[in-house]
């Protein structure tokens, strides 16, 4: 635990090192290193915690005797915790090449003050075990992501987007604060194994608030709004940050409240489930309908976000029916999706960053070609683009294998009892298919446009493959992907602390034959990968070998003879979805705006189409501004004096006086 | 040894299933219609041939054709052919079925878009739409007859289906499962009613269009892979059907290859008296697929 403690803390003050005097650039040197010395301790510290099976524990006195400085290290949140580190260095790495060359700036300086204290609080987060001290570093983890998204605040859309940021995500905060007070039950006990979960209505409320706190901060639709603004505003880093890692701590909330309870309701399962198949179909529509590729990558954590919900259902309907099996899946499966997702999805938003600062965009129709021009990260960004498409032999392909065979242990586990809860796990392995099929489209569109053909625009012919540090990261993360994948037979039996953390209550010798049985399944898929490399090297040999002596032309691509094609002319990010975006129409609500010629001879013609998000425009901006409408009634009670608010508080304090006595 | 025969068979033989089609449709066109071995020769043909690339492709236009074909070889492992068990079973495996062959349509799929043509673009654009809902469909299609089997693998489904069973309880929902992989066999393998393979018009194809820039053993690899997607899914389908339940290795091999002949006349005879379905109805006609493996699993579950 000390060491534990000095590498959090070594994170926490490697922020306050880029204020040292000087020039700034030494300054930032040593902040950086201090930051990988820091992770690399910590990360040593979790060694016997995810392999030993050890459990860490602080408790010391803190405010009061119920709210204590209690930190829990066990191997669940040593398993959260990896990412957090690896992401959080790799980002560093990035985003000191990602961002201008000016140490010296104060903008700069505080940048990556709050990153470093992101990474520290995140940290915090994972390990706290008293609720006052998890919502007091929940909010700092907020708080500084909100800065962070906020670095090019000079732009209106940057701020409103961190202004949608900061309100869906204080909204969960007070929710969770609710959640916590019905948790602490009668005696007032804030640790978290002193939590006791209420009967009744009360029970219901604290799943409710949740769903919506956690779900808040997770992306989960309906609550995602501010993932598509947030995400394409922070600087590229910032977002793999933030989608790679920070949303998990809102899927690790849901686990630890879940596992609080041995035998959850179903309809608890049964909600996430829905919720999760919700967000993984809608979350990649809107993807495939967005022309940004941020706003696409961040859709696509939505759809993320919502497999890992998926498999968090079946996970908490295993331990309602007391089905190992289920719940190992299912748990399992959206453990591992959290550990892949943090992966690609920070390698893909390290790719959209280097893309931006070769090119000068994020728009996929002024882009193409890239592919030859940055071969490095073109190649980074391919393998993250399968993993992601869960294409084997990548990780992606693992833990989605796990849910979708969950889903079919819970068809087996139904079969013949209950026809609702059968068509439910049909329900799941559908979403999890037309998922599979949708990021296919979404990914090949957003690696097709974007790294193939011929650049649509000046920025996109002449770009050029960026430094070492950017395209470094990704190649680690891209080696992880694969690492992952080839991995999984060794990885899901050396899993079996996570799982005894999570099921506690399923007898060990039960978990251990279940894990063997999918270590066998998984030792089957790497045979099956292996097969596929092995006919990839006779198809290539024989490939070879035919064209060996063989003339090698090149000419120009077929256009039907066509003398004078142009870049314009290629299939663009809106014109390659379009079957699909029409087939989707009352889903999706894309608005086009057309201005077509009339006459007999060609004119100017254009057309514009967009998705804006329906839930944002529809439901949330409404609601505000009624909520705005109401709260202008109240504001002679914001007088500005502060005598008056003194009075205020004076005021509550007597009448919480007079309402105990 | 029967698995690794069928294999072998599979490897060898796959390039003829067009071969018989081409020959049903010719006859009943009234002509007399190419050889049989017309596909081998043209294999053989294009490997002898050097090659043409694009000043726009990349390396990786050149890695589709192999990966596409790596896929599929490494798909065919795991399906079941003539009564026997396939070279790779367990439980799970039709998953990594289907996402090897996802594997290699999102290859094929970049090696369109890798020759900056619009009309590759536009073959690629329709390719992932169809691909998008014929996923769903066929692994619903497998999850409900794994799940009255309680098998969830590709051979062990075949083991416990049987065209006997069409006349028991589960029969209705097999028969249902039978006609919805039918249409996954013809959208998969892009024939008529979703995608026309002998067309030369550029707008109007899906699968031959994306392949257009191909050449010489690149275009070779690309038709091999190809004809073992037919088979590929024809033996899935024989399987399903599975006319004559366990056999021995000569009468098994003899049998799936006669089940092989039928279904390739079958196509024949649908590309012969049906037209092209108008691309805005394609989806519907896979969606009748997806919406009959629902019902199969209601009735599976009833």
């Amino acid at each position: 635990m000390t060491l534990f403690l000095w590498g959090i803390t070594i994170i926490f003050i490697s922020g306050f090192l880029v204020f040292l005097p000087g020039r700034g650039k030494a300054a930032a040197m040593i902040s950086q290193t201090a930051l990988i010395a820091g992770s690399l301790l910590t990360a040593v510290a979790l060694y016997p915690v995810l392999i030993q099976d050890q459990v860490l524990h602080i408790s010391l006195q803190w405010m009061t005797p119920e709210i204590r400085f209690a930190l829990h290290l066990d191997a669940l949140s040593a398993l959260f915790i990896l990412p957090v580190l690896l992401v959080g260095v790799l980002g560093r790495i990035y985003g000191s090449r990602y961002l201008p060359a000016e140490w010296h700036a104060m903008r700069q300086k505080n940048h990556w003050f709050f990153y470093h204290l992101l990474t520290a609080a995140m940290v915090l987060v994972l390990t706290a075990w008293n609720a006052v001290l998890f919502l007091i570093a929940w909010e700092v983890m907020t708080v500084a992501s909100f800065f962070l998204v906020l670095y090019h605040g000079e732009a209106p859309s940057v701020r409103r987007a961190g202004w949608i940021y900061l309100a869906a995500t204080q909204v969960g905060t007070a929710l969770l604060i609710m959640m916590f007070i019905l948790l602490s039950g009668p005696s007032g006990a804030m640790d978290f194994d002193q939590l006791v979960m209420p009967a009744g209505i009360h029970g219901t409320l604290v799943f409710l608030f949740m769903l919506v706190g956690f779900g808040a901060k997770a992306g989960l639709i309906p609550f995602h709004i501010w993932l598509p603004e947030a995400h394409p505003a922070a600087p590229s880093h910032v977002s793999a940050l933030m989608s790679g890692v920070m949303i998990k701590t809102g899927i690790f909330g849901i686990i630890r409240i879940i596992t609080l309870l041995q035998t959850p309701p179903a309809w608890w399962g049964w909600v996430l489930v829905g919720i999760g198949a919700l967000s993984g179909v809608q979350g990649l529509l809107y993807a495939m309908a967005q022309h940004d590729l941020k706003r696409l990558l961040a859709y696509c954590s939505v759809e993320n976000i919502g497999i890992i919900t998926l498999g968090l259902g079946i996970g908490t309907l295993g331990l309602n029916q007391a089905s190992t099996l289920m719940a190992i899946l299912g748990f399992g499966g959206a453990v591992w999706h959290m550990l892949n997702h943090a992966l690609f999805k920070s390698l893909l938003f390290f790719g959209a960053g280097s893309i931006q600062h070769a090119t000068g965009s994020l728009q996929m129709d002024q882009l193409g070609g890239l592919l030859k021009r940055m071969p490095r990260t073109g190649i980074t960004f391919l393998i993250g683009a399968a993993a992601i498409s869960a294409l084997p032999p990548f990780n992606g392909f693992i833990s989605e294998l796990l849910i979708y065979r969950g889903a079919f242990e819970s068809i087996l586990h139904f079969v013949n009892r209950s026809l609702p809860h059968q068509m439910g796990g049909l329900l799941i392995m559908g979403a999890l298919a037309l998922m599979g099929g949708l990021a296919l489209a979404v990914f090949t569109k957003a690696f097709g446009i974007i790294f193939l053909g011929e650049p649509r625009s000046e920025g996109a012919s002449k770009a050029r493959e960026n430094a070492p540090q950017m395209w470094g990261p990704m190649a680690a993360l891209a080696l992880g992907c694969m690492a992952l994948g080839f991995a999984s037979p060794w990885l899901i039996k050396a899993a079996l602390p996570v799982f005894k953390t999570l099921l506690p209550t399923f007898q060990q010798d039960i978990l251990l034959a279940e894990l063997l049985e999918l270590q066998e399944m998984l030792f089957y898929i790497l045979w099956g990968s292996l097969a596929f490399i092995g006919f990839l090297i006779l198809a290539g040999a024989l490939r070879w070998l035919l064209l060996r002596g063989k003339t090698v032309q090149q000419a120009p691509t077929w256009g039907c003879a066509y003398s004078a094609p142009k870049p314009k002319m290629q299939y663009s990010a809106s014109s390659f979805t379009q079957p699909l975006v029409r087939l989707f129409k009352t889903l999706l609500r894309t608005r086009s705006h057309v201005h077509s010629p009339l006459s007999y001879f060609p004119t100017k013609a254009d057309l514009h189409t967009h998705t804006p998000d329906l839930f944002l425009e529809s439901v949330y901006a409404p609601l505000m501004q009624w909520i705005q409408r109401l709260t202008d009634r109240m504001r002679w009670v914001q007088e500005g004096r502060i005598q008056l608010y003194i009075l205020y508080i004076a005021l509550t304090l007597l009448f919480l006086f007079i309402w105990k006595l | 040894m029967t698995s690794l025969l069928s294999f072998i068979l599979a490897l060898t033989t796959a390039p003829l299933i067009p071969g018989i089609i081409n020959r049903i449709k010719a006859v009943s066109a009234g002509r007399q219609g190419p050889p049989l071995l017309q596909n081998y020769y043209d294999l053989a043909k294009l490997m002898k041939k050097g090659v043409v690339y694009s000043h726009t492709t990349t390396w990786l236009f050149k890695a589709s054709p192999v990966i596409q074909c790596a896929a599929a070889c490494a798909a065919l492992l795991i399906v079941p052919f003539g009564g026997g068990a396939a070279l790779l079973h367990f439980k799970g495996d039709l998953l990594l079925f289907a996402y090897l062959l996802a594997m290699g349509r999102f290859f094929l799929v970049l090696g369109a878009l890798d020759t900056g043509s619009s009309f590759e673009g536009m073959g690629a654009s329709r390719e992932v739409l169809i691909s998008a809902l014929t996923e769903p469909a066929f692994l619903l299609g497998f999850t409900a007859l794994a799940s009255f089997t309680g098998r969830f693998s590709l051979t062990g489904i075949c083991h416990s289906v049987s065209f006997l069973s069409l006349f028991e309880s589960a029969g209705t929902a097999t028969l249902l499962i039978v006609v919805a992989m039918m249409l996954v066999f013809l959208t998969e393998n892009a024939r008529i009613p979703v995608d026309d393979p002998n067309t030369h018009l550029e707008l109007t194809m899906v699968h031959e269009v994306m392949v257009l820039d191909h050449s010489g053993p690149d275009l070779a690899l690309i038709e091999y892979t190809a004809a073992l997607k037919l088979w590929i899914y024809g033996a899935l389908l024989i399987g399903i059907v599975n006319p004559a339940g366990r056999h021995t290795l000569a009468m098994g091999l003899l049998i799936g290859l006669a089940g092989m002949a039928v279904i390739a006349i079958l196509t024949g005879f649908i590309e012969s008296i049906m037209a092209r379905l108008p691309w805005v109805r394609v989806p519907q006609l896979i969606a009748s697929a997806l919406v009959l493996s629902i019902l199969a699993s209601i009735i599976v579950g009833w």
